[in-house]
């Protein structure tokens, strides 16, 4: 099993080297096919792991070298394949496989071909870093991978500004969650002396419950910021400046799930401490409802789909943090199938409307793009949790959690947002889809993807249809290592009562979409209607000001800060400090260089007085060592 | 009758190198330059063979034979050089030997 193990952890890595081979050269088509043929390989790798480990085998474990050997500190290259990280290797190889694909026809006329599959495939190596690790470093190197390659994807399109701004912003609020994370991982080794999981999570027990309360509460700072939980969520957004495909696999399947990733991993920890996990849940459920709300009036579709994504973390923050892990970790493998084929179901349409991102100049599409909008429909009938569909399962799961822990606030504010979500997501397919033709008057012409892309998303389509009948066998296979807890509502008329009323709520708030955005009176918005000028609206549209108030009062004093450190302190005394030290030597230099005017008389001149100096100093050394006692005596003398 | 002593033979050696010294320092001549050197050389070969005298030891004065041997090879040498030098410049002016010079 060792073999499969190496394969799905290295072929991508091998697809990365490959392609960044080809970076300097133009497009090449088999770059394309390499590199989804590797990714591939490692996919079919984690599907033999996976059968193996659902088998009822082994969990696999191997050490690949020692990385850190030093006093009682030892950290290896360890991987570890086990019921948790099993599921992760399969979501991950899984839709990144569709993604390569995807991308060859999605890429086509791109200069950056070659360099696109690079840094894809790096990315999917990380994430396999990531979740392959069995100790905190490895994981932490995989954490910094993806977000060194979540940072080269956004920015991919390093000629628009925005991009690279977007690109900077991502890394730095990164780089401040990752400080977080830093430190819980020094606690971590400080108070059980190992970064190794097995070792730190048997200690944690034994110590202290206010440490466990700071390592709990550093380490989900670092999920805070790569899951792009609030108050760091506003780089979730502006990522959509990266291609589409990166949106789908980094920024909304796998590296943002990667928090979750973590508080599951942890899971021990954060059962010793049910109020930091009480927080995350409360957090997690402000998130869904606070970035719901967003997505309702937004006016770019991939912005809308990626609020949509950051609610939907908040949903697995809520059961994770509620300690319903399995759920967590389901839900995370459903979103992952219909958020990244709704993700790429928005790249076909942009392809078709030349890079158009507002659903208000669409309209009508679903004549020329069917499979397009028949797959985008049944991702968002997923999302928005219609039986039978994937998102039923997991996300009535987590609202069924809520309720049983006697939740009651966050079992609200997810229902709600459960509307909201599936308001949201009809919205824009009613805008795209239905109604009057709009585009026609921006003059363009509309056409369905490759086929060959399709038939790529179509896995992802089955998945999002049928990922919930796996619930039963995923549940007994998770709970070898996560908290076995089933979460039944006793009463079956509250339970009935519950899961009908549900589903009424939300086929009510999608039948509101259609019947507000489908019909032919849609217009494009020009600003004066009266809802873009009342105040929720505007709210809303400036995603609460958020931005605006890091801007104004975060960076704008950061900068000024800056500026004065650098002008006053930086200057006027490192740099002062260091050119007069080479100024000095510099000066010494230019006025010595007389001596050496090559004259053989001048140089016999300074070698003798070189002489005599030499001399003199032995001499008045060697009185000084004859009569130290007489001076020291003379020195005490005169009070020294 | 005074006696000559360790004393003398010393002051006498310093006052040659002083002398010496000067020579180096003063003169520009080349040829001269060497017997200045000649000087230096002779000041101490004194100054050995007195402090061996002195100490009933010979090996000051071996090292004064090793001296006058290497100053007869430095001698040989730089008589030849100079030679050269002359013959290509035609004159040995220490002021207008700096070709070398960086």
């Amino acid at each position: 099993m060792e073999k499969y193990l190496y394969i799905a952890l290295f072929a991508p890595l091998v697809s990365s080297l490959f392609s960044a081979l080809f970076t300097a050269t133009p497009k090449k088509q088999f770059v394309g096919i390499v590199a989804s043929l590797l990714i591939f390989a490692a996919f079919v790798s984690s599907s033999i792991l996976l059968t193996h480990i659902i088998g009822g085998g082994e969990v696999v474990h191997v050490e690949l070298m020692t990385w850190m050997a030093t006093g009682d500190l030892y950290i290896p290259f360890g991987f570890v394949v086990d019921q948790v990280s099993v599921t992760m290797m399969m979501v991950v190889t899984l839709v990144s496989t569709i993604v390569h694909v995807y991308s060859i026809g999605y890429m086509d006329h791109d200069k950056g071909f070659n360099r696109f599959f690079a840094w894809l495939s790096a990315f999917v190596f990380s994430m396999m870093v990531l979740v392959m690790s069995d100790n905190f470093a490895g994981l932490f190197i995989g954490w910094e991978g993806v977000g060194l390659c979540s940072w080269g994807l956004i920015g991919f399109w390093f000629h628009k500004e925005i991009a690279t701004w977007a690109a900077n912003e991502a890394f730095i609020m990164n780089r401040i969650a990752d400080l977080g994370m830093l430190i819980g991982l020094f606690l971590v080794y400080w108070n059980t002396g190992t970064l190794q999981y097995e070792g730190a999570f048997a200690a944690m027990p034994s110590l202290d419950p206010a440490t466990l309360t700071w390592i709990g509460i550093f380490l989900f700072i670092g999920a805070m910021g790569k899951s792009a939980q609030f108050p760091l969520h506003t780089w979730l957004a502006d990522a959509m400046e990266g291609p589409t495909p990166v949106s789908a696999l980094i920024h909304a399947a796998t590296m943002v799930t990667a928090g979750v990733y973590l508080v599951v991993r942890s899971n021990e920890l954060y059962d010793l401490i049910p109020h930091v996990g009480l927080f995350i849940a409360s957090l997690g459920a402000f998130v869904a409802m606070f970035a719901a709300s967003m997505a309702l009036v937004n006016r770019d579709m991939k912005r809308i789909i990626a609020y949509s994504t950051l609610s939907q973390l908040g949903y697995m923050f809520v059961a994770a943090g509620l300690g319903a892990y399995w759920v967590a970790l389901f839900h995370l493998m459903a979103h992952a199938f219909f958020k990244a084929l709704l993700f790429l179901g928005a790249g076909n349409v942009m392809h078709a409307m030349h890079d158009e991102l507002d659903p208000f100049k669409m309209g009508g599409l679903k004549k020329t793009m069917k499979w397009t909008f028949i797959m985008m429909t049944l991702a968002s009938v997923a999302l928005a949790g219609i039986y039978p569909l994937a998102g039923f399962f997991s996300k009535d799961l987590i609202l069924e959690v809520a309720f049983v822990e006697h939740h009651y606030i966050i079992y609200s504010v997810l229902l709600i947002t459960a509307g909201l979500t599936a308001f949201y997501s009809f919205r824009l397919i009613a805008l795209i889809f239905h109604g009057e033709e709009r585009y026609k008057l921006f003059g363009i012409h509309p056409h369905e993807a490759y086929k060959f892309m399709l038939v790529a998303m179509s896995p992802l389509l089955l998945l999002a249809i049928i990922a919930g009948s796996f619930k039963i066998s995923y549940f007994e296979m998770v709970t070898n290592v996560l908290p076995e807890l089933e979460y039944h509502i006793h009463h079956p008329v509250t339970f009935w009562i519950m899961v009908i009323g549900t589903q009424l709520f939300v086929i009510a708030a999608i039948a509101f979409a259609y019947k507000k955005y489908a019909n032919s009176s849609v217009k494009v918005p020009d600003g004066t209607s009266k809802m873009e000028n009342s105040i929720a609206y505007k709210i809303l549209k400036n995603q609460y000001y958020i931005p605006y108030a890091y801007e104004e009062y975060l960076v704008k004093p950061y900068r000024e800060i800056s500026d004065v450190f650098w002008k006053q302190v930086d200057l006027k005394i490192v740099d002062a400090t260091v050119d007069g030290i080479a100024g000095i030597i510099y000066s010494t230099g230019e006025k010595t260089r007389d001596m050496q005017s090559g004259n053989l008389s001048t140089m016999l001149k300074w070698m003798v007085a070189g002489t005599v100096g030499l001399l003199s100093l032995a001499v008045v050394f060697g009185l000084a060592v004859r009569y130290f006692d007489e001076i020291l005596a003379v020195l005490s003398g005169l009070g020294v | 009758m005074m006696e000559i002593g360790l004393n003398h033979y010393l002051i006498l050696s310093t006052i040659l190198f002083a002398i010496g010294l000067v020579g180096i320092m003063r003169r520009k001549n080349l040829l001269l330059l060497f017997f200045a050197t000649e000087i230096l050389l002779n000041s101490v070969n004194i100054a050995f063979a007195a402090i061996s005298h002195y100490y009933n030891d010979l090996t000051g004065q071996m090292f004064a034979f090793f001296v006058i041997a290497i100053a007869a090879s430095e001698v040989a040498v730089g008589l030849g050089l100079l030679i050269v030098w002359f013959k290509r410049h035609g004159n040995v002016d220490l002021d207008t030997m700096s070709s070398m010079r960086g």
